[in-house]
């Protein structure tokens, strides 16, 4: 992924290497639990094996089985118990082995992760991070591949984000775990293996704030997680027809972080929303709906939706077509051009 | 055979006691022991070096027939298991979870279940389905990715495989209450459901509640729990400190342990439970005590977590093997006979790999297919709008 501002960021030669995304978070969790002694990793399959995706890789044998947790197979007990822990004073790093696996944990991150903190009138915080690999296109087996961030946006008391890309996962996991409200943090599981140059010294950009990473003037592309590697290329793809995209990393999905958006849009008049997740009472539509409201004069065309369908995630040989592409996210273009 | 009330009696000495606050050092000692290697109580009718033993409470008559009838499911079942498994090292399936080792476990409940028997299976349960007349061509679907599943429940009565660990526990649970309701249960015509769920489910919330359930509704009910010894990388010292099967007991109904890899042990434990449950004694629940013998799934690298001895050790006590040599000692099987099964193992394999390599991919539609029961306009329209932009590129016009 083409994270162009944080590589001109590079200020030694010498402190940046090359990370994957799995490495950018392995490093993350590392920092963290080396800085402090209360940071705790807990799920299944995290020690021994390092995660199906490697991410904790390491981790139990260099911090011991009591901090880097491999916990019985029951998501409701990860983050009920990561809930107590937390109370004891400890700050957990929760991982959901695949998106399609958080539902067994719903209640107790709805009912108590998300409220504990107003139901004690701000007495008891709640540092927990949700770690959730989302998303689709790797050819997965049902419940492998699914978005389920909406559900956690629309509660109130939880913050939600996505990274995009080697270093902000690197940077936004850590800033994740240092802040006192529940995150839920999503990694774009099809990203995982893509590779960016890291600075560690370099200053981190802030948690909740979206970034620009495209200047453009044909239109606005709003995006998240996996689809932003995917509107990049778009991007890349429509400036050799003329057509030139401003893209904006969402990054931040609760709170929402639109400012640069209606900045964006009252010079571009046209905004796409894409995601992989249903479009039906989802962030994109939340979106839609601001835009419209804060830049409604401004706007030369309806604010248009590219998302997965409003169905269940179909099996691998279906998901290219569910799946939003860079020629849809340009036939949106080309619709709200048309328009 | 016995009444559940046994089971819910104060236990004898020496028993680990599911209701204590607090299991003594040597309990706990005791049931990890259990844990590892299978335990005093585990019923056993073939030993792992292919003598027939008997138990006092499980036994069976089998016929050479009948034998060899087993025989030939378990060769089958994992010929079409290492198919499935090169089909995925060679790019036609996406993921296959192997039942290596598990062949006997899932042949003995699968013979034991009647036709108007239900079954609700995990995701490895391809022994299950056989047993149910679901062949190799209609488990392939999933794994390649072309559905979430191929077959027909209630043709087979085998509900679709299910991922998300335990959930088809209380699914199997309502079902075997409604078998009740329908008035179904009460003599030895009853019908019983049988679900299968692993070590590693037994954390999960939703078993607990499916004890529960079943237990207060006295739902024809049999827990197949296949003790493969890992959930994933964990072994059973993360789920659990007693024995799976003694759990039962708190929940009120029996819980039996058996050779999961003796393949007449585990039919005559199942016929038995299912029994019970058809005559209105059920829940039970069975413990197989068995061994994943290859990696989790094709994306899994057990040599991450495991030991090869630990392999080694289990290949002395291979489901197939002990049954090959007690056929051949007793003289029940020749070596013709032993020849023809694994023909035609070859044989049902290379049909399976013809059938897999040459299956459609699904038409973009189906995406939308099947969400609802009723009508759903707004979804029908997200359809035809997608239908005519992919129809777009069909004409070259974009
Ligand atoms: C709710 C849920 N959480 C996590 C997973 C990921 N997962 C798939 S299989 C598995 C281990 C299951 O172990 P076990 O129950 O012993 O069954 P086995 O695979 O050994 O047959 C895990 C953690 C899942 N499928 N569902
Ligand atoms: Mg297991």
């Amino acid at each position: 992924m083409a994270t162009p501002t944080i590589d001109r960021q590079s200020s030694t030669e010498s402190t940046t290497q090359t990370i994957s995304l799995v490495k950018g978070l392995n490093l993350a969790l590392r920092t963290c639990m080396e800085r402090d002694p209360k940071v705790l990793v807990m799920g299944e399959d995290v020690g021994k094996l390092g995660g199906v995706f490697r991410v904790t890789d390491g981790l139990q044998k260099d911090f011991g089985e009591q901090r880097v947790l491999d916990t019985p197979l029951a998501e409701a007990g990860i983050i009920g118990t990561a809930i107590g822990l937390a109370v004891r004073g400890y700050r957990p790093v929760c991982e959901i082995q695949f998106d399609g696996f958080i539902f067994p944990g719903f209640d107790q991150i709805v009912s108590q992760l998300a409220k504990l903190h107003y139901r004690t009138q701000g007495r008891v915080k709640l540092p927990i991070v949700v770690r959730v690999p989302f998303g689709g296109g790797i050819g997965a087996v049902e419940h492998h591949s699914e978005s389920p961030e909406s559900y956690f946006a629309h509660t109130a008391g939880l913050r939600v984000v996505a990274c995009s890309n080697p270093v902000d996962g690197y940077w936004m996991l850590q800033q994740a775990i240092e802040c006192d409200d529940p995150v839920l943090f999503f990694e774009p599981k099809r990203r995982y293996h893509e590779k960016a140059q890291l600075d560690p010294t370099a200053k981190p950009y802030p948690l909740f704030k979206s970034r620009v990473l495209r200047n453009g003037t044909t239109a606005t592309v709003a995006t998240y997680g996996p689809m932003v590697r995917t509107c990049m290329d778009a991007a890349i793809a429509g400036a050799e027809d003329g057509v030139d995209l401003e893209l904006i990393d969402l990054r931040t999905l609760s709170p929402l972080d639109l400012g640069p958006v209606y900045e964006s849009v009252r010079r571009t008049g046209r905004l796409i929303v894409v995601s992989e997740a249903p479009s039906e009472s989802s962030i994109a539509s939340e979106i839609a709906a601001r835009v419209q409201q804060e830049c409604f004069y401004s706007l030369e065309a309806p604010v248009l939706r590219v998302t997965g369908f409003d169905t269940p995630y179909p099996p691998a040989k279906l998901e290219e077509g569910y799946l939003p592409d860079l020629d849809r996210v340009l036939d949106a273009v080309d619709r709200s051009l048309a328009w | 055979m016995s009444s559940p009330e046994r089971w819910t009696q104060p236990q004898p000495d020496g028993t680990v006691a599911a209701t204590a606050a607090k299991p003594s050092a040597e309990q706990v000692i005791a049931g990890l022991r259990a844990t590892s290697e299978g335990g005093s109580e585990l019923v056993q009718l073939l030993t792992p070096e292919g003598e027939r033993v008997s138990h006092p409470e499980f036994d069976i008559d089998l016929t050479a027939e009948e034998l060899r009838g087993l025989y030939r499911d378990m060769v089958l079942i994992r010929r079409i298991d290492r198919e499935g498994k090169a089909l995925q090292r060679q790019g036609q399936l996406g993921l296959w979870a192997p039942l290596l080792g598990q062949e006997a476990a899932q042949i003995g409940a699968g013979r034991a279940l009647r036709p108007t028997d239900m079954a609700f299976p995990g995701y490895r349960e391809h022994g299950v389905a056989w047993c149910r007349g679901i062949g190799p061509k209609e488990i392939l679907g999933m794994w390649r990715g072309i559905d979430h599943g191929s077959w027909d429940p209630m043709k087979y009565r085998f509900h679709p495989y299910t991922i998300v660990i335990c959930n088809q526990c209380l699914n199997a649970a309502g079902y075997a209450m409604g078998q009740r309701f329908d008035g179904k249960v009460g003599d030895s015509d009853g019908e019983a459901t049988m679900c299968f769920f692993g070590d590693g489910a037994t954390s999960q919330g939703d078993m607990h509640e499916a004890f529960v359930w079943a237990s207060v509704y006295d739902a024809p009910l049999v827990f197949f729990c296949q003790n493969n010894q890992w959930a994933i990388s964990e072994p059973t010292e993360r789920q659990s400190r007693l024995p799976f099967y003694q759990r039962a007991r708190g929940y009120g109904f029996p819980g039996i342990r058996v050779d999961g890899n003796d393949v007449i042990a585990t039919l005559a434990v199942s016929r038995w439970a299912l029994d019970e449950c058809r005559t209105g004694n059920g829940p039970v629940l069975i413990e197989a005590f068995t061994y994943r013998m290859d990696a989790h799934t094709t994306s899994d690298d057990a040599s991450r977590y495991r030991l090869s001895t630990e392999l080694e050790e289990w290949k002395l006590k291979d489901p197939i093997e002990r049954v090959r040599v007690h056929l051949a000692r007793t003289g029940m099987a020749d070596s013709d006979f032993f020849e023809s099964i694994q023909a035609e193992a070859d044989v049902m394999a290379a049909d399976m790999r013809d059938y897999c390599m040459n299956l459609p991919d699904p038409p973009a539609e189906r995406i939308f297919s099947n969400v609802y029961a009723e009508p759903n306009p707004v979804l029908d329209a997200q359809r035809d709008e997608y239908l005519s932009y992919v129809s777009g590129f069909a004409g070259g016009d974009h």
